[in-house]
């Protein structure tokens, strides 16, 4: 529509046309916003989330209750009165106590810290096996990567929890078995994203003009691919937590967990159903009501972070 | 495909005879034998028994032994309980578990499609937000956890339904709720974002303009191909429901065979365990080889002869 005609000889540009710019239009063509980061601009989307950020603010709630709640109160986790057993919640004991007199929440908080400390370490792990096995495969490519994803592709058959458990019956029952027993199957699939992501990654210019500069495998992986697949990998890892917590509580209510008296939201879980028909609410209730909702701030955190971190959804 | 199924095929055996193998070494790595926390027996007895189960053999021929017998699908015989072989044992649990399997099966994906289209249809609006807030909970809600609340409300407060055990139909209720809760969120939330996605598609455009009314269009057009991505995790979700009926038979005391492969655990009955292992690992692998082609079948998009990454 707009298409200038190609025949207008005639016409003089007016005099007004041609007046130096005024001084404050100078900056038109300038970059307004200044520019944001990958990780500013990640947050900035994540903040607009309301589920999400009440995630987080649970989360850090229960992280921080984690660490002072025990403290808090006059009693220890394991700390038995016999003669103040099954009480309901009151001034004295805030969640009630159990069979054994122990105070319910003290060892709710106690649990939220074995839970947590689970979660996280198994994160971790899953971390620096995965980044390392993946990231090392999917860098060397052709045979290399042929053989590791083999090795790969045998682990992820294998079901998971199955193989927890077996390896829990061998292991033995504990904190750390647990966590070995977590992470032996669970860094296949933090593996297998990084692995895409570098392959994707690897042939892109800024790799290629780091190795023309010499940087060894290593670096190149350390410096070049790994902070480009930062992304995908924290939202796997929030999302590692929650099952690893899961698990840890399904082992623990199977008895194959952690074992008394060391307070695990599954031990106590467990120990809540069996009095299940006398009316003792409180001890079924706490620890499920924090198992649950710790699985969902991360969930929900997780999610946010994956709309949040996914170049692809960036409006 | 025959190419495709021969080599899946292969790769089903290999990954199996893995998980056996597996099984059979962490089993055999557990200090003691099954016998030695059992009252004293005699010297004679202890070599007897174990003459019997080939534990005087040195592992690798009790592993070829064994490798032998599951050739034949024999599972060998449970320590503890001597009179009942593995085998009885799983033709009596199997049949208790798949139906609860099934049961929550269909009912989790019957209801989370349903959710999922509803979201998806009202996209932003009060339905959607609702059924997606139910999703998140039904996800984070573990399966043990939100079986002993249904119990707490539903059969011991409320009286509803019974508490425990499996004889009439209304048992079956709260277990396979209990069971069903997480994979029908998980199938909510897929279906939702791909049927969103589905629904913004020209054809479907066409579809309305054509005058079909919403519910034509969902069922005729957008639900084929807004299932598939749902079909793909099906066969996660089968493991997720496997493995999440030892935990709800515990419980709610239902005789399938996660009871018997807690037993085996809590005994340390190693043929017992081993056995069941080795049949759930072969079902799993198997259900997931039938999602595979079943997805290959219904989406012609889909060629079955290399495995996409």
């Amino acid at each position: 529509m707009g298409l200038p005609e190609q025949k207008e000889p005639k016409v003089q540009a007016p005099d007004n046309l041609f007046v130096p710019l005024k001084e404050s239009l100078h900056d038109a063509e300038m970059i307004a916003k200044p520019s944001i980061s990958y990780w500013k601009d990640a947050w900035l989307r994540l903040s607009r989330n309301k589920l999400s950020m009440s995630g987080l603010v649970m989360l850090i709630l229960l992280i921080v209750m984690a660490i002072i709640g025990p403290m808090i109160t006059p009693y220890s986790y394991d700390h038995q009165v016999l003669t103040e057993g099954n009480l309901p919640p009151s001034l004295e004991h805030w969640f009630g106590t159990d069979n054994l007199g122990r105070d319910m929440f003290t060892r709710t908080w106690n649990g939220a810290r074995i839970s947590l400390f689970v979660g996280f370490m198994a994160a971790t792990i899953d971390f620096i096996i995965g980044v390392a096995y993946g990231g090392f495969s999917g860098y060397k490519g052709g045979r290399v990567d042929d053989f590791m994803m083999r090795i790969i592709e045998i682990l992820y058959g294998l079901p998971y929890l199955l193989m927890v458990i077996l390896l829990m019956v061998v292991m033995g029952p504990g904190l750390f078995t647990i966590i070995i027993a977590l992470t032996v199957t669970g860094w296949v699939g933090m593996a297998r994203i990084v692995r895409g992501q570098v392959l994707q990654l690897k042939n892109s210019e800024h790799v290629l003009a780091s190795r023309t500069f010499g940087a060894s495998a290593s670096r190149v992986i350390r410096k070049n691919l790994l902070p480009n697949t930062m992304g995908p990998i924290i939202v796997q890892m929030t999302l590692t937590v929650p099952t690893a917590i899961f698990a840890e509580a399904f082992l623990s209510f199977l008895g194959l967990g952690v074992q008394a008296p060391v307070a695990s939201w599954g031990v106590m879980a467990n120990d809540g159903l069996s009095v299940i028909l006398s009316g003792h609410w409180w001890r079924l209730f706490f620890p499920a009501f924090f198992i649950s909702l710790t699985m969902f701030a991360f969930n929900v955190l997780g999610d946010g972070l994956q709309d949040a971190l996914d170049p692809k959804l960036r409006r | 495909m025959a190419k495709y199924v021969l080599s899946r095929l292969f790769a089903m055996v290999i990954t199996l005879w893995i998980i056996v193998t597996i099984t059979f070494f962490l089993m055999h790595a557990v200090p003691g034998s099954p016998f030695n926390q059992e009252r004293n027996t005699s010297e004679a007895v202890q070599q007897n028994l174990e003459a019997h189960y080939h534990l005087d053999e040195p592992v690798f021929i009790q592993y070829v032994i064994y490798i032998k017998s599951l050739a034949t699908l024999d599972f060998g015989p449970s320590i503890k309980q001597s009179s009942t072989s593995v085998n009885e044992m799983i033709g009596r649990g199997f049949p208790v578990s798949a139906e609860l399997g099934i049961t929550s099966l269909l009912f989790a994906v019957i209801s989370g499609v349903i959710l999922g289209i509803l979201a998806a249809l009202k996209h932003n609006g009060a339905i959607d937000y609702i059924a997606m807030t139910f999703a998140v909970i039904g996800i984070s809600v573990p399966n043990f956890i939100m079986a002993t609340l249904l119990i707490q409300q539903l059969a011991v407060t409320w009286e509803i339904f019974p508490v425990a055990t499996w004889a009439t139909p209304l048992h079956m209720i709260l277990p396979s709720i209990a069971l069903a809760t997480g994979p029908m969120a998980i199938i909510a939330r897929l279906t939702r974002s791909s049927m969103i996605e589905v629904l913004n598609q020209d054809y479907i455009l066409t579809a309305r303009a054509k005058g079909m009314t919403t519910f034509q269009i969902v069922t005729k057009h957008a639900m084929r191909n807004a299932l598939l991505p749902v079909i793909t995790i099906l066969g996660t979700l089968v493991a997720g429901v496997l493995t999440g009926s030892f935990v709800i038979e515990k419980i709610f005391a239902i005789p399938g065979m996660g009871k018997y492969f807690i037993n085996g655990i809590n005994d340390r009955d190693y043929p017992v365990i081993m056995g069941t292992t080795v049949f759930y690992s072969a079902f799993l692998i198997l259900m997931l080889f039938i999602v595979d082609i079943a997805y290959g079948i219904l989406d012609p998009r889909i060629k079955l002869h290399k495995r996409g990454n």
